[in-house]
């Protein structure tokens, strides 16, 4: 399967110099360096790094959740925040998947995957028609009456994923979803990622600390390092698509695998 | 075939214990009925008390006196905990009153709310409201204050507005704190009904049960003391009922 070229490489989300400090009683703690970066529309981006590298915060940034310190954020055409207001429009247009799913465990699968339809004000029988559509999107079929602690922890990050895309968003933010997965499952799941992103044709960016998930997901990956936090360098990864796990055994796939790893182990 | 929970033995099986050893004390140390009667003499004062249509009015009284009260607890502590709960500032603000309240023996107060509205039901309404607000207040509190910071992030994501926040994340969040609370309380209510009829006004079964004890009908007090456990074991289990229709997600709620 391959994707349409053209619009693709248009800048979807424009960081100008964003960066985060915090003050803390040993002075200034810089958590991510000014950085400048562009992501484009359709890209699968990958942000990769030891803990404390920033990585997180980079996206909760992008997410609306922390607000950068210096810097600003465009999401399509809109700024993401308004003074100290967040722009509605830009958020809109962004659905996050978090490390643990977040469910609430008081709404049944598909009352949390219409969750977001609910909060736009939708009615009852097209979001829960939406949610299951969802359901079989995310293979999670016949599971949508259960609460989410009946599930295990793969379907749960399933049923997130499916409430992240519940708006329609253009953009998928996903912070070391897979993170607390067993291996097995974990191979699993990148697998679907793939063909959901395959599927829906939006902007990814996932974080991890996984070098081989990294590679094996990403168009571009972006390696952090850490105090203080900083983009240390981009990779593009030209594999063909859809890659299956099987790609990882090939040469070019272990030559980008040993290259990050190389880099990662001289910061130590 | 489905195991029989262990508790359907143990539990008649204690009740006989307890009331044969009850009786074996009451008959070996020959204890004057005045003190404490036999089991069956409870038992027959019991089923004379059911069967008095003015007992039934006394006890209609009781529960009526208990209910509005739990209900008027239930509303402002909720409301209020809830207030509280989202308003640091004024939680922080409020606290020494909220604390200094709670430990004023409120049971000391009664005679003050006698004073203040009567002999009638409403001083009664006041005290099982009194007892049961406190529970439910710092129960909602703490739960408004748990929500799960997650899941609050998941509202921010969906640029969720306040009122939302509040519908869809912290009131159903907080719910099995404030159920809790409501279990507490509800019990507490019926404490604060019968004090308050122990100590004024000539209606419900608090006074009921002095009324016996002055008459030297120490059965009849017994069989008073007996509906009252069990208008309080009706009242709490149902309240157990409502978890399992407001909150059949929680971890507390088991099966039926």
């Amino acid at each position: 399967m391959t994707r349409p070229v053209g619009a693709e490489d248009a800048t979807q989300i424009d960081l100008k110099g964003v960066g985060m400090r915090f003050a803390t009683p040993d002075g200034p703690l810089v958590a991510l360096q000014p950085t400048d970066l562009r992501i484009r529309r359709g890209e699968f981006l990958v942000l990769l790094g030891p803990s404390g590298c920033g990585k997180t915060t980079l996206l909760r940034m992008i997410a609306g959740l922390s607000r950068p310190t210096e810097g600003t954020i465009v999401i399509g055409d809109q700024p993401l925040w308004e003074g100290d207001r967040r722009n509605a429009r830009a958020l809109s247009e962004l659905g996050v998947v978090f490390q643990d799913a977040q469910l609430f465990p008081w709404l049944s699968i598909e009352q949390n995957i219409a969750l977001p339809l609910k909060l736009a004000g939708l009615d009852r029988t097209s979001r829960l028609a939406k949610a299951r559509e969802l359901c079989a999107l995310v293979g999670i079929s016949g599971f949508e009456k259960v609460w989410p602690r009946q599930l295990s922890g793969g379907m749960r990050q399933r049923a997130a994923i499916a409430r992240a895309l519940a708006a329609d968003p253009s953009i998928l933010l996903m912070d070391e979803p897979f993170g607390a997965l067993d291996a097995m499952t974990r191979d699993q799941m990148n697998l679907e990622l793939q063909r959901i992103w395959l599927t829906r044709m939006c902007t990814v960016i996932f974080v991890t600390h996984s070098i081989s998930e990294a590679v094996f997901l990403a168009d571009r990956v972006l390696l952090l390092s850490p105090r203080p936090g900083r983009i240390d360098v981009a990779i593009d990864v030209d594999f063909p698509r859809p890659r299956a796990m099987q790609s990882q055994d090939e040469p070019e796939f272990q030559r980008i695998v040993r290259e990050l790893r190389g880099r990662l182990e001289s910061k130590k | 075939m489905k195991r029989i929970p262990i508790s359907w033995i143990t539990t008649p099986t204690i009740l006989v214990a307890f009331l044969l050893a009850w009786h074996g004390y009451v008959t070996v140390f020959e204890v004057s009925k005045f003190i404490l009667p036999p089991p069956m003499a409870v038992a027959e004062s019991f089923v004379e008390l059911i069967q008095d249509p003015a007992a039934h009015r006394h006890a209609w009284i009781t529960l009526y006196e208990t209910l509005v009260g739990f209900a008027i607890a239930t509303v402002i502590g909720v409301g209020l905990g809830t207030i509280l709960g989202k308003t640091p500032w004024l939680e922080q603000a409020l606290n020494p009153f909220i604390i200094a309240t709670q430990v004023v023996p409120k049971v000391a107060l009664v005679p003050l709310f006698i004073l203040w509205f009567g002999f009638g039901p409403e001083a009664k309404i006041v005290v099982a409201a009194v007892l049961a607000f406190f529970p439910i207040l710092t129960n909602t509190i703490l739960g408004i204050k748990s929500v799960d910071r997650g899941h609050r992030d998941v509202m921010t994501v969906m640029n969720a507005g306040r009122w939302q926040r509040f519908i869809s994340l912290e009131f159903p969040s907080a719910l099995p704190a404030i159920l809790a609370g409501m279990e507490v309380g509800v019990v507490l209510s019926i404490i604060g009904a019968v004090v308050g009829e122990y100590l004024g006004g000539s209606t419900g079964l608090g006074h009921l049960a002095v009324a016996a004890l002055n008459d030297y009908k120490v059965g009849a007090m017994f069989a008073v003391i007996l509906l009252l456990t069990l208008m309080g074991f009706v009242l709490y289990v149902l309240v157990g009922l409502l978890k399992h229709i407001m909150i059949p997600w929680h971890e507390s709620v088991q099966r039926i």
